[in-house]
């Protein structure tokens, strides 16, 4: 499969008055073209800072790329001028955010918000624009579109909103599509329906997606791979069926165990203990403390990844073969 | 929308009837009148005097006429200079005092927003702290300071601006630099705070993910919501500059309304003090209700015509 995106070994640092934040520390994924990757971690794990990262959307200072490369289609997004990134933007790249409530500007028209991009980059007349942007409303299903590009933000509601908000990413009929944790400010019932829009749109257009999410429902219905991420760095990434079925590192299993189901009985396990502090990382694995697994090397040494299959991998010393052995003797005795 | 104004127009002349009665009641519960200042005139002058302006009558009628002179907009001879009537003073001096109010707003809002955005967009940099610097200085220094210095250094011992009057444009730097400084500097704080968090906003960072270029994202979507504030304190400018007008127009001998406005209370001149006042009210009441309309047009979500649903 063609690769659109390759991040390598990606580090992302944010310089504060109490010292330097490592948000991102060596992230490494891939997306091939028209699939979806959710990226899955708790709050304050580098999601995010990712997902800036590769729009080129790093406030600078304080925040700074400093290693690694983003590779899409080839190009190296890291080195790209600000004039040429600005050309990505929007274009090859879109972006959905979080919160459909701010991220359309009160005192500007739907109209004039969803055809702006499209002015922008493509030299289109009036007339061209309002018909690409009345396409566009039809596609994520807004009814009387014609009358809706007149209104303002404030006439519509969440759900609505954030219809908008993906017809605006999807104007320039973009490659790639970052979504931000598009239905966390939704209802359940219009996240779903936010969810059928994402797979219709990819049916439609073909175009790859990067869900960044913390909201496991969500990445088991649209998701083809998932990469779960922790303290700003990948920690196992799968298929949707290799990392529901056979999670291998004892924060993915802690993850799923938190989920709760109808059919299952008593508590919630939810997973002890809070991430570690940022400004300086622990040296080995950064779950260590809160891992009910640990072992004396996990604080020392940051493990290897190990590929379990052409798409299972996972970065935990449980896998080394000597931590095999000492289970299945510790399971004799 | 026609409902709205004329609703509008009537909380209007509202208002303004209160403070015609304000004035009313402070101007004759302020001791002396019009002629006892001069101490040569004997009695019987006094009393026809008194007569010919209807001083003599009871308070109601003298009330009652008030209000009839400022609905048939006739104020009548002013009391000092007989030979003029109200309305000949104010149409000479409102023009003038209108162009150098005019001319302040203008430089005041133009400098004052460039300054604010200037700072925002160097946050915590040389140029941010240069402009609120600035800023300072303007709000702490009152204009009759101000005006005294810009006087002293660069009319009278630089000679690069005439000393005072109004009659070219050299004429109108230093007033209009004096009068324009302290609203300037609020305006410039204002956009500066409001800019910050202006783009903070996720909208902002949206229109960056739209590739669009840094000037169109200041301009159409930072700006305009940017503004919305220093729309709100515009009323309280403008009559802040009416009122500095009058020291301003006192300082550099500009015949405008304010030189009127001030020798009219001096001397107890009724009829200059009631048209002058009345018509300043009144100027300002539809200046404030303009400023409400432009927020209206500038922010969508306030709709001052019809309530509107999802």
């Amino acid at each position: 499969m063609e690769k659109i995106l390759e991040v390598n070994d990606l580090h992302v640092t944010f310089t504060t008055y109490g010292g330097t934040v490592q948000a991102v520390r060596g992230v490494d994924f891939h997306l091939n073209k028209g699939e979806t990757l959710a990226i899955v971690g708790e709050s304050g794990c580098g999601k995010s800072v990712t997902s800036n990262a590769i729009m080129g959307l790093i406030p600078n200072p304080p925040g700074k790329i400093i290693g690694g490369r983003i590779l899409f289609k080839g190009k190296d997004l890291t080195r790209l001028h600000e004039k040429k990134m600005r050309s990505i933007r929007g274009v090859d790249i879109s972006m959905i955010f979080q919160d459909p409530m701010t991220a359309l500007n009160p005192t500007l028209t739907i109209g004039t918000q969803l055809m702006e991009g499209l002015k922008q980059h493509r030299k289109v007349s009036d007339k061209e624009a309002k018909k690409r942007a009345l396409e566009m409303m039809d596609l994520v299903g807004i009814p009387n579109p014609e009358e809706r590009l007149k209104q303002y933000p404030h006439q519509f509601s969440g759900g609505m909103r954030q219809r908008i908000v993906i017809a605006i990413a999807l104007i320039c009929e973009p490659e790639l599509l970052i979504a931000d944790e598009p239905t966390t400010a939704l209802d359940v019932t219009i996240q779903a329906q936010i969810l059928e829009l994402f797979e219709k749109i990819q049916n439609v257009t073909g175009v790859s997606i990067i869900l960044i999410t913390h909201d496991l429902g969500v990445v088991a219905k649209i998701a083809d791979r998932i990469a779960v991420m922790y303290a700003g760095k990948i920690i196992e990434t799968g298929t949707k069926r290799e990392i529901f079925y056979t999670p291998q590192h004892p924060y993915t299993k802690g993850l799923l165990n938190s989920v709760p189901r109808l059919d299952a009985k008593g508590k919630l396990k939810p997973i002890d203990g809070t991430p570690p502090d940022l400004f300086s990382p622990p040296k080995g694995c950064p779950f260590t403390a809160r891992c009910p697994m640990a072992m004396e090397v996990c604080n020392k040494i940051y493990p290897a990844s190990s590929d379990l299959s052409d798409s299972h991998s996972v970065n935990c010393w449980l896998q080394d073969e000597r931590a095999k052995q000492l289970l299945a003797t510790m399971v004799t005795n | 929308m026609l409902k709205y104004i004329l609703k509008k127009l009537l909380v209007m002349v509202l208002t303004l009837w209160i403070i015609i009665t304000l004035t009313f009641v402070l101007m004759v519960s302020v001791p002396g009148s019009p002629f006892n200042s001069e101490g040569n005139s004997n009695e019987i002058v006094q009393q026809n005097l008194e007569k010919h302006y209807n001083l003599d009558k009871p308070l109601h009628v003298q009330y009652l006429l008030y209000l009839k002179s400022v609905a048939t907009l006739d104020f009548g001879p002013s009391i000092k200079q007989p030979n003029q009537t109200v309305n000949d003073l104010l149409g000479r001096g409102f023009p003038i005092s209108a162009e150098l109010g005019f001319i302040t707003i203008i430089v005041a809002v133009i400098s004052g927003i460039i300054l604010g955005i200037l700072a925002a967009l160097r946050h915590n940099g040389i140029i941010d702290y240069m402009a609120m610097g600035i800023a300072v200085l303007g709000i702490s220094i009152p204009n009759f300071i101000l005006a005294t210095l810009l006087i002293q250094n660069l009319a009278v011992n630089w000679e690069i601006f005439p000393v005072a009057t109004w009659k070219s444009p050299m004429h109108m730097v230093l007033p209009v630099f004096a009068l324009a400084t302290g609203p300037m500097a609020i305006i410039a704080r204002l956009t500066r705070s409001t800019m910050l968090e202006v783009l903070t906003q996720d909208y902002i960072k949206m229109a960056r993910a739209k590739g669009l270029t840094p000037w169109k994202i200041i301009v159409k979507h930072a700006l305009r919501n940017a503004l919305m504030p220093v729309i709100t304190i515009m009323g309280t400018l403008l009559a802040g500059i009416m009122t500095g007008s009058f020291v301003i127009e006192q300082i550099f001998a500009i015949p405008g309304m304010g030189k009127y406005f001030v020798e009219s209370i001096n001397h107890r001149d009724f009829p200059v003090i009631m048209g002058t006042t009345v018509f300043y009210s009144a100027f300002l009441i539809v200046m404030l209700f303009l400023v409400d309309i432009a927020y209206g047009i500038l922010d969508p979500r306030i709709k001052v015509t019809k309530k509107e649903g999802e």
